[in-house]
């Protein structure tokens, strides 16, 4: 125990002395946070990957105002106190303009330091509106109260269902956000919620209920406000009791078709409002989603998708703001609030988009229908 | 100097944690210290007083406790709740911060004390996966309370926040998974030093006490205890208590060390309540010091040590080590287990420390 | 008949811990720890067949033999290099947490090695789904194989502990560790062989637990981990019947929970019945008093 101790001082001396002199002033120093180990770790990587990709192109491209981007991802394991620490480690090594955080809890506890600290902060996913409430703080998706609107509109004003049932996940922010929003605007619409039943984080495995449940109470629309992984658990299991209403998603429902083993022709028919198509065929998508197999051999989600546009939203926000590295973390960041609601971005996550001083962009979500295992613009 | 072994000893402990404190906390208000290690400094204090107040639990007691997380998570959302509640009456957030501390120790003990009835009739593994059962229904219960405010009163609800019909100006306080937001960040190093003192303090005038000597009567030997005369059930109850309550006290410190508060299994769950079991096995079972400089060495490895390794240079193993922290810290945790127990290591370094010896 | 339909979702889940928990409890019994690592040994199995069968192209019978080889090794390591050197420590937390240490370690090796991607499994049953009244009522084919396995592997683990030679030494071993070594016993032979059985019916366990609920990430072995030690000790730890008697039930109370009282409160609702079953019956279901020597 000793030794080890011994160990561990001498590393961490050795550290201290480290953190001191990184300071050079020719790359912007670009953060981000996210978990990357433990169960949310698919979401963190997928931003952590997406991210290498946009600061390669933009590095080769000639940078940012000429200079070069450096890049560097701290692990928050989905806990608010380790997103605490990794925001403090990004600090330590100069960190200028944040991306970050990918989950919703973590990044409420960031927002807290960052509007001490005047740093720039543009969430790719943290999508609870207490994410974005301090002025530095931006996010590229929707916030959840929008989809959840925007999901009950969509449904009665396309007259899709009489019926409507909702499974969602109670122990998530992105889930409970959208479901209440939902059930809100649900009363104003022509279609009757039958069935609303939850499920946590710790039982995610079987949906046996929940379905039994939605088919018992005759629901010709299933509302699934999850991300994809659950889902493609409850179309398995509902093709098992041989129950095929419509299945209606968000944009958590977008990498279904990318989960590896997953038979795609379960999702034929699967309603999902996203601004993201990993199969769409204009070029940007094509190149980005294309990098992305090839350097980490999967397609990417939602969460890369808003993590890769970050990266180029900072990056022209910057630029009409004229910041350099020289600046410290607070300059650049109160140019920058200044630079985000006179900018509009085209991007993979939805063209024209504009952010107001709330920090929430202002896009139209598209109607996709899966059909022959891709994404098709519903009527 | 000291009148015994004990006293030195005690005075050993205190003086680490003042030491600790005299050192870091001039640094900190000069700013002279790192962001990642200042911010560090406060959950060192509560995984300290967490494996502190398990160690009673395990190392005095001497019974395995699963689910110590629950009662830091009693304590961290009654005093979160009440400092929120009370924003707008109490102005003074260290007076808010003050009551929630006595608030939230309170219940941890009250619900500590209600489980330990039950929970301390059973012995062995079923005990501890009943204090297992009893963490999970506290974190489950949390996630799925909302608890909302306006000008007609309070209102509870189980399943939604809609169901809270709340008025339009009306407050959602606790807010099912989402939890609390909005918590005053008062919690600092000073603070969590002096409640990590008195912890240490609290505990070890609980083991060298009479009440102490007969707790540990009963951990070595019930039915010898018990045909003494030794109340079993009420030292066991004590000093379950106790640790709950302590427990409590550090969840208090976490609640208002963050912006915002939910209950995950990773914070309040069945995974933190096996980390602050791996300090006290680690720290050394029934040793308060142990338990005390444990959690800061595991914590600074796996939150400091390992995320800053990347940046001293481009190394790839620097690099890999960092990008997988949580591997290392596996191994680490591993290999000191096997260095520290097992009987065969034991008996080779006791060897080796004999030949030592001789050849001085 | 949503009732039924219930308790098959029930017994459905339930067969999952079972056969997870045979695991779990056979290794209690006889090395008197809880291996907190045997819900990782199982996502280990539901990877080995899942890269094997769609990577490799294997057929999934060779696939779970290739998963329980491999399983089987790997839990032989496990207790080699891990648990074995803290035999006889000190404290019997030490190898608890070394458990610990060893979940972690296999949760981000497959994290490195696998992604942290969720994968859908397919699953490996093909038998047909059992219809009953008229097609209201389904039972999947793997429930069916499930508590075909379950029953299976139940009457042949009594079998070998009763009867085989190996068998009699483990129940030797679970009785007095001290007293079987007396008697000429390999005390470490025995546990390492518990080791490798335990580890086989992992693999299996792991294969049945993702073709029922097909989604398998480096995390999936936690969870249902922790509920069939649940059932494991809700059954009578160390009870072979126990354990599957504890896992279905623990399933049916699950779904029945989840279906008529609260979906959010279902794991509550688990524990809360585990601790009156404990306070009831202190030793579980089918558990063996505990003679309390002086």
């Amino acid at each position: 125990m000793r030794k080890t101790m011994r160990v561990i001082g001498t590393t961490l001396a050795a550290t201290m002395v480290l953190s001191m002199t990184a300071m050079a002033a020719d790359t912007f120093k670009i953060g981000g946070i996210g978990p990357v180990t433990g169960p949310a770790a698919a979401y963190g990587s997928a931003v952590k990957n997406a991210m290498e990709i946009a600061a390669e192109e933009i590095n080769e491209a000639g940078g940012i105002n000429g200079y070069q981007v450096e890049l560097n991802f701290q692990d928050d394991e989905h806990d608010a106190e380790k997103a605490i620490t990794a925001y403090n480690t990004l600090k330590d090594w100069g960190m200028q303009i944040l991306e970050g955080t990918v989950t919703s809890t973590p990044c409420v506890a960031v927002a807290a330091e960052t509007v001490n600290d005047g740093m720039f902060q543009l969430t790719p996913s943290g999508s609870s509106p207490s994410c974005i409430t301090n002025e530095n703080a931006f996010a590229v998706c929707f916030s959840d109260p929008a989809q959840g609107t925007l999901s009950a509109v969509y449904i009665g004003t396309h007259g899709l269902a009489e019926k409507v049932a909702v499974i969602y996940n109670s122990s998530d922010v992105y889930s409970t956000g959208i479901y209440e929003t939902f059930m809100a605007e649900a009363e104003n619409q022509p279609f009757e919620v039958v069935s609303a039943e939850a499920f946590t984080d710790d039982s995610s495995t079987d949906f046996n209920v929940q379905l039994t449940k939605a088919k018992d109470a005759g629901a010709d629309l299933v509302f699934l406000p999850i991300y994809y992984q659950a889902a493609s658990q409850i179309l398995t299991q509902a093709n098992a009791m041989e129950y095929a209403p419509v299945f209606f998603g968000v944009d958590g429902m977008d990498g279904i078709l990318g989960v590896e083993g997953f038979d795609t022709a379960l999702a034929e028919g699967v309603l999902l409002l996203t601004p993201f198509v990993a199969t769409a065929e204009d070029e940007a998508t094509a190149s980005f989603v294309g990098k992305y197999e090839e350097k980490f051999g999967e397609t990417p989600n939602q969460f890369a998708a808003d993590a890769y546009d970050g990266l180029y939203i900072i990056k022209m926000a910057a630029e009409l703001a004229d910041v350099n590295p020289d600046m410290d973390a607070a300059e650049i960041g109160s140019a920058l609030i200044e630079a985000m609601p006179q900018i509009t971005f085209d991007g993979l996550t939805g063209e024209g988009t504009t952010w107001d001083a709330s920090g929430a962009p202002t896009k139209d979500p598209k109607a996709m229908v899966i059909k022959d295992g891709i994404y098709v613009e519903a009527e | 100097m000291f009148k015994n072994k004990t006293a030195r000893q005690n005075a050993i402990t205190y003086g680490i944690i003042l030491a600790a404190m005299a050192v870091m906390l001039p640094m900190q208000m000069g700013g002279h210290l790192s962001s990642s290690l200042s911010g560090l400094l406060v959950p060192f204090c509560y995984y300290a007083i967490l494996a502190v107040s398990l160690n009673l639990t395990v190392g005095i007691l001497g019974e395995l406790s699963l689910g110590h997380a629950g009662f830091m998570c009693v304590g961290a959302f009654t005093s979160a709740f009440f400092t929120k509640f009370t924003a707008d009456i109490i102005a003074n957030s260290y007076v808010r911060f003050f009551l929630g501390l006595l608030i939230g120790i309170a219940f941890s003990a009250l619900i500590g004390f209600l489980i330990g009835i039950p929970v301390l009739r059973l012995k062995g593994d079923y005990l501890a996966i009943v204090t297992l059962a009893f963490g999970e229904i506290i974190k489950n219960l949390v996630n799925v309370l909302y608890i909302g405010k306006d000008s007609r009163g309070v209102h509870f609800s189980m399943k939604d926040s809609i169901s809270l019909h709340l008025e339009p100006e009306g407050t959602v306080i606790v807010a099912g998974p989402q939890g609390i937001t909005g918590i005053d960040r008062t919690s600092s190093f000073l603070i969590g030093g002096i409640l990590l003192l008195a912890a240490v303090f609290i505990v070890l005038r609980l083991i060298q006490s009479r009440d102490g000597r007969a707790i540990m009567s009963i951990r070595d030997n019930r039915i010898a205890a018990e045909s003494i005369g030794i109340n079993v059930t009420k030292y066991k109850l004590l000093a379950f208590t106790v640790s709950a309550a302590l427990a409590g006290m550090g969840g208090v410190l976490y609640a208002h060390n963050l912006a915002t508060l939910t209950a995950t299994s990773k914070n309040f769950g069945f995974n933190m309540s096996v980390m602050i079991l791996v300090y006290v096995v680690l720290g050394g079972i029934g040793n308060i010091r142990g338990s005390v400089i444990a959690p800061v060495v595991l914590n600074l490895l796996l939150d400091y040590v390992l995320r800053k390794l990347q940046m001293l240079g481009s190394n790839p193993v620097l690099q890999f080590m960092s990008d997988n922290r949580m591997l290392i810290y596996a191994i680490v945790l591993i290999v000191i287990m096997i260095m520290t127990w097992s009987p065969k290591m034991i008996a080779r370094r006791e060897a080796l420390f004999n030949r030592g010896r001789k050849e001085e | 008949m949503s009732f039924l339909n219930y308790l098959i979702g029930g017994i459905s889940l339930g067969s999952v811990y079972a056969i997870i928990a045979l695991g779990y409890t056979m290794v209690y019994g006889i090395a008197k720890m809880l291996n907190f690592a045997h819900g990782d040994v199982i996502m280990i199995g539901a990877f080995t067949v899942f890269i094997a069968t769609t990577q490799a192209g294997i057929h999934p019978l060779a696939a779970i033999l290739l998963a329980m080889v491999i399983c089987t090794v790997m839990g032989i390591l496990i207790e080699r290099i891990a648990y074995r050197p803290l035999r006889g420590a000190a404290s019997p937390l030490a190898v608890l947490i070394t458990a610990i240490g060893v979940s972690y370690l296999l949760q981000n090796l497959a994290l490195l090695w696998f992604g942290s991607n969720a994968k859908s499994f397919k699953s490996v049953v093909t038998i047909p789904p059992l219809r009953l009244a008229g097609g209201a009522l389904i039972i999947s084919g793997e429930t069916i194989v499930t508590i075909i396995a379950c029953i299976v592997i139940m009457i042949g683990l009594t079998t070998f502990i009763n009867k085989t030679k190996p068998g009699q030494a483990m129940l030797a071993v679970s009785e007095d560790q001290g007293a079987a070594r007396l008697m000429g016993i390999n005390v470490n032979g025995i546990i390492a062989l518990t080791f490798a059985i335990g580890s086989a019916l992992a693999a299996i366990a792991g294969v049945l637990l993702c073709s029922s609920y097909p989604s398998l990430d480096p995390y999936t072995g936690s969870m249902p981990g922790i509920k069939a030690f649940v059932a494991a000790v809700f059954g009578g730890i160390g009870s072979i019947p126990g354990a599957m008697i504890g896992g279905i039930l623990l399933g049916v109370i699950e779904i029945f929970g989840r279906a008529y009282i609260s979906a959010q409160m279902a794991d509550a609702i688990v524990f809360a019945v585990l601790i009156v079953v404990l306070l009831v019956r202190p030793t579980g279901l089918l558990g063996k008093k505990i003679q309390e020597k002086v």
